[in-house]
């Protein structure tokens, strides 16, 4: 017996074993098909390592320009670092980026600290955590000043 | 496990009338049927757009100094994202062809005759949206053919008789194509024409459903009084079968997007001179081109205004099909629209012929 279409809408005996080998090869391909389209998406959607050449050295600015006793924020490559000039005009250099949740810490004037001012974590001229929740101190960084006298670039090295 | 969710499901939503409905649909079996697949592809290639549209989102950037960089980087350094954009373009090119084929093989059977007319005018509005999502995705990625193609477009759209100059300045955001432009198509291609058009489809789909599909008036007239035609079930029968044209597409459409990707070209920029082979894509040839035929004035009137008003006419003409088409509504035969649908395909086919030989 075939429906209006031709198809045999009741199986005859013997014809359950051929019905459930078809079945199983429709979903073999109907899985293959799922997996090959849902492997590119995946992978599509976890972004490639970013493009950027590690940066290692930077020009973060003029000497003169940072008086004692200030800190100012500069791009390291593609994330915030800072350097400070102490009291007695030492230069230092940090990653800007707090150790706790990655917030971009500040120079605090009036303490002469490094803030970070998302949770209070507090951080001396040398990177190390005085108090709040940073787990450990700000990476650092090396400073040279490089140039004539009196117009020197702070320049801002990763340590190798 | 399934029937355990279905039964879940029906004892709270009562799934009667859908079940029925599942289990009664047909669709009638005749010489004409083969038609009918082209809307279930039509369907097919626009979910595919949505998917993969969906996915470009997440590295596209809309903005003339990172939209074509962004493109870059899609399809250079993220993981199949030549694939996906590939798949995304050559499947809107294929899209508008099984719309166009879709058109013109409903035209020509007159299946729009009462009571589809409102099924028709969805369609023709459907066709008018995806034309749209053709011209603003081919800004996007903001390459050097693409930004004078829109130039010439939205040219075009300026010379509308009385509202030119303000549609010129609404598409483009101001007096120039610029990263404006670039931000209104953008919107208008991810937010505007997706919200109309998805609601606009399943009216479309609500229609045929609640209809059945037409059969062609030939095969009407060739029964015998009292003589039914042959159903096939839908469920799973035709599914089976649209599902097996929809893994062609696919098939083709990875193999296309492999062997033959779309050039990305070079980045659009506006104080360079216009490249030779400025074309618009091969759906907007025609009318490229006929525009170009046009001479610059006809009894007064700019040619270029002429050529957009007629352009216009026939637009409206299309979408009221339906309603002009008298001797189709009344089961007669109209072979006055027989000849304007074959009219209209030779129109499309010799001038788009014609441009693509025109250098």
């Amino acid at each position: 017996m075939t429906d209006p279409a031709g198809f045999p809408s009741t199986a005859a005996a013997g014809t359950f074993d051929r019905r459930r080998f078809l079945d199983a090869l429709l979903t073999v391909g109907f899985v293959s098909t799922a997996a090959s389209i849902a492997y590119p998406v995946a992978r599509y959607l976890v972004p490639p390592e970013s493009g950027e050449a590690a940066t290692n050295s930077v020009v973060a600015g003029k000497a003169s320009a940072l008086k004692p006793n200030s800190g100012v924020i500069f791009p390291f490559g593609s994330r915030p670092a800072i350097v400070v000039r102490s009291s007695d005009g030492e230069f230092s250099a940090f990653s800007a980026v707090c150790t706790h949740l990655e917030c971009t810490v500040q120079f605090k004037t009036d303490t002469s600290q490094i803030w970070c001012a998302c949770h209070n974590g507090l951080y001396d001229l040398a990177g190390n955590v005085i108090s709040g929740p940073p787990p450990r101190g700000l990476e650092r960084f090396t400073v040279n000043l490089r140039g004539e006298p009196g117009a020197e670039d702070i320049v801002v090295s990763r340590k190798t | 496990m399934v029937q355990h969710v279905l039964n879940w499901l029906d004892e709270r939503l009562d799934l009667s009338g859908l079940k029925h409905f599942v289990a009664e649909k047909g669709v009638p079996v005749h010489t004409q049927e083969v038609w009918y697949y082209l809307g279930g592809l039509t369907l097919f290639l626009f979910a595919v757009q949505v998917f993969t549209g969906i996915l470009l989102l997440l590295y596209y950037r809309p903005s003339a100094t990172e939209a074509y960089e962004s493109v870059q980087f899609i399809v250079t350094r993220v993981p199949f994202g030549w694939l996906i954009r590939n798949i995304h373009s050559w499947s809107a090119n294929l899209l508008i062809a099984a719309a166009f084929a879709h058109l013109f093989s409903v035209f020509l059977l007159k299946s729009y005759r009462k009571p589809r007319e409102l099924t028709w005018v969805s369609g023709m509005l459907l066709l008018f949206l995806m034309l749209g999502f053709g011209f603003s995705g081919y800004l996007l990625p903001w390459n050097e053919l693409s930004f004078f193609a829109t130039k010439v477009g939205t040219g075009i759209a300026g010379s509308v008789p009385l509202a030119g100059p303000f549609l010129l300045r609404l598409l483009r955001g101001g007096d120039d194509v610029t990263g404006a432009t670039l931000s209104r198509f953008f919107g208008l291609h991810v937010a505007v024409l997706p919200a109309i058009s998805t609601a606009l489809v399943v009216l479309h789909l609500l229609f045929v459903q609640r209809q059945g599909m037409s059969v062609p008036r030939r095969i009407e007239r060739a029964l015998k009084p009292g003589e039914k035609l042959r159903q096939m079930p839908f469920f799973p029968n035709y599914v089976l079968r649209d599902v097996l044209l929809w893994y062609i597409a696919l098939a083709a459409l990875a193999a296309l997007a492999a062997y033959a990707p779309w050039d990305l070209g070079k980045k659009a920029d506006p104080f360079a001179a216009v490249p030779p082979g400025i074309r618009p894509e091969w759906y907007f040839l025609a009318m490229f081109h006929t525009l170009k035929l046009i001479p610059s004035h006809v009894l007064g009137i700019e040619g270029e205004r002429l050529g957009v008003l007629s352009f216009g006419l026939v637009t409206v003409f299309l979408v009221f099909v339906p309603f002009l088409d008298r001797r189709s509504r009344d089961g007669r035969n109209s072979p006055l629209f027989t000849a304007l649908a074959i009219a209209g395909v030779g129109y499309l086919v010799v001038f788009t012929i014609l441009a693509q030989l025109a250098k």
